[in-house]
């Protein structure tokens, strides 16, 4: 049976400088905190991110941004991370903004082999400024290019040898999309089974998708609680 | 009680039973502590839960399990965890019954401003104007004013808008107040202010229906 898993440096082994790299979660549920520092570790700089956000400042996504390792970052909000505003603030970082929900579908149409969407979100804002409108069922749309990437990293609750994952609760997010919209994909699981231990029905990413798997040992403080969120 | 909480409180009276809704962030996470059982409303949040309960008890967290603001919350009976593409087809395919935001700025067409002072404030779009574009029913909770006293509730917005005719209803600490063809329609007033108290914070005109307004 085919088996995927390997060490961490070697899933990270590929990646360039001047790449394109998704990255899942929203907050910290689906966040691949391990990964991420793997790529800081790696020094690969000039990168291009996409993620719902930057995490908060300090913690994993915002470490590589912190580090000036990446051109620019294309996400949907950065209200928690004054650092990263910061930056972008004064040109340290070139920052792409979409709505939440056509940011998942860009992402979603790139994976799924389309060119791009059309959508009439923030047709009547500055967002429609310089953007391809079309005419559909006499309604205009904005045509919103599809979005690929060199690698994606994804966190799974749990994989099976050939890849097949399961995300738990709100860390599922943009990890099932992120999943199909890269060259390489490279998952860190927190746990991993045999063939055949998953339930089909249950399998939210399946196998196909999945080129490496990099099995946690321990999760370290990064996945925990936040102190400042506890009520 | 605070003017926020009684922002909530009375956001919440327009909740019908059974309705799915979505919190912005500030006052409208006040809103689930005012919700009566008996109605069952579903509360949707944008990181991909329908049915979300109510924030976690010191020492509950699970570290899986936030809204969209970060706070460690619940699933109630009956949830669901979805994707982030599913859970704004759902926002923008039409089955959200309401969405309560907050305002930077609101006219009297009801567009909204609440994403962006140029410049000053400009934390990115988030899920906000798919929510309020596409919500079935769009309530603004907001102070009437801003910290420095200037009407929030415009002729015209000044900012960048998020969306354009979007609001419904604008709910603040001095009134209820809908967008309607004809314009902005005071339809209840807060219990310790006039009539004229709310005309002079409000830059746009207001239309008051003859009769006694009710209180709140």
């Amino acid at each position: 049976m085919i088996d995927k898993t390997t060490s961490l440096e070697n899933a990270l082994r590929t990646i360039r400088d001047g790449d394109t790299i998704m990255v899942g979660g929203f907050g910290v549920p689906g966040t691949p905190f391990a990964l991420i520092d793997g790529l800081l570790e790696l020094g690969v700089s000039n990168l291009t991110l996409i993620k719902n956000e930057a995490n908060e400042d300090g913690m994993g996504l915002s470490k590589l941004i912190e580090a000036n390792r990446a051109q620019k970052l294309i996400t949907s909000h950065l209200g928690l991370n004054a650092t990263v505003i910061g930056m972008m603030n004064r040109h340290e970082i070139e920052v792409a903004f979409y709505p939440q929900g056509i940011l998942a579908e860009k992402i979603r149409a790139g994976g799924a082999g389309l060119l791009g969407i059309l959508t009439d979100i923030g047709i009547d804002t500055i967002l429609a400024k310089d953007k391809a409108v079309v005419t559909v069922d006499r309604q205009p749309a904005m045509v919103e290019p599809a979005l690929r990437a060199d690698v994606a990293l994804i966190h799974a609750a749990v994989a099976d040898r050939f890849g097949n994952l399961i995300y738990e609760k709100s860390a599922r997010n943009f990890n099932p999309l992120m999943a199909t919209a890269a060259a390489k994909v490279i998952v860190e699981a927190e746990k991993l089974v045999e063939c055949g231990d998953l339930a089909p029905d249950q399998i939210h990413t399946p196998g196909a998708f999945t080129d490496h798997i990099v099995v946690l040992d321990t999760l370290t403080e990064e996945y925990g609680i936040l102190a400042h969120h506890v009520l | 009680m605070s003017f926020k909480e009684k922002i909530a409180q009375r956001a919440a009276a327009e909740i019908g039973a059974g309705q799915i809704i979505n919190l912005g962030i500030g006052i409208p996470t006040l809103i689930p502590k005012y919700l009566e059982d008996h109605k069952q409303v579903v509360v949707h949040s944008e990181n991909g839960i329908l049915g979300m309960g109510l924030p976690c008890k010191l020492g509950t967290e699970d570290r899986n399990l936030i809204d969209a603001g970060g706070t460690y919350v619940t699933a109630g009976r009956g949830a669901a965890f979805f994707d982030s593409a599913l859970s704004f087809t759902l926002v923008r395919g039409g089955r959200l019954d309401i969405a309560f935001i907050g305002a930077l700025e609101v006219s009297a067409a009801g567009d909204l401003a609440n994403w962006i002072i140029p410049g000053q404030y400009s934390p990115g779009i988030g899920g906000g104007m798919e929510l309020a574009q596409k919500a079935r029913r769009l309530i603004v909770t907001s102070m009437h004013t801003t910290r420095n006293g200037d009407p929030k509730i415009l002729k015209a917005c000044t900012l960048p808008l998020t969306a354009k005719g979007c609001v419904n209803t604008i709910i603040t600490e001095l009134a209820v107040i809908d967008v309607q063809p004809a314009g902005l329609v005071l339809r209840e007033i807060a219990a310790e202010t006039e009539i004229d108290t709310v005309i002079a914070r409000t830059d746009a005109a207001l239309l008051i229906p003859d009769g006694n307004l009710t209180r709140y």
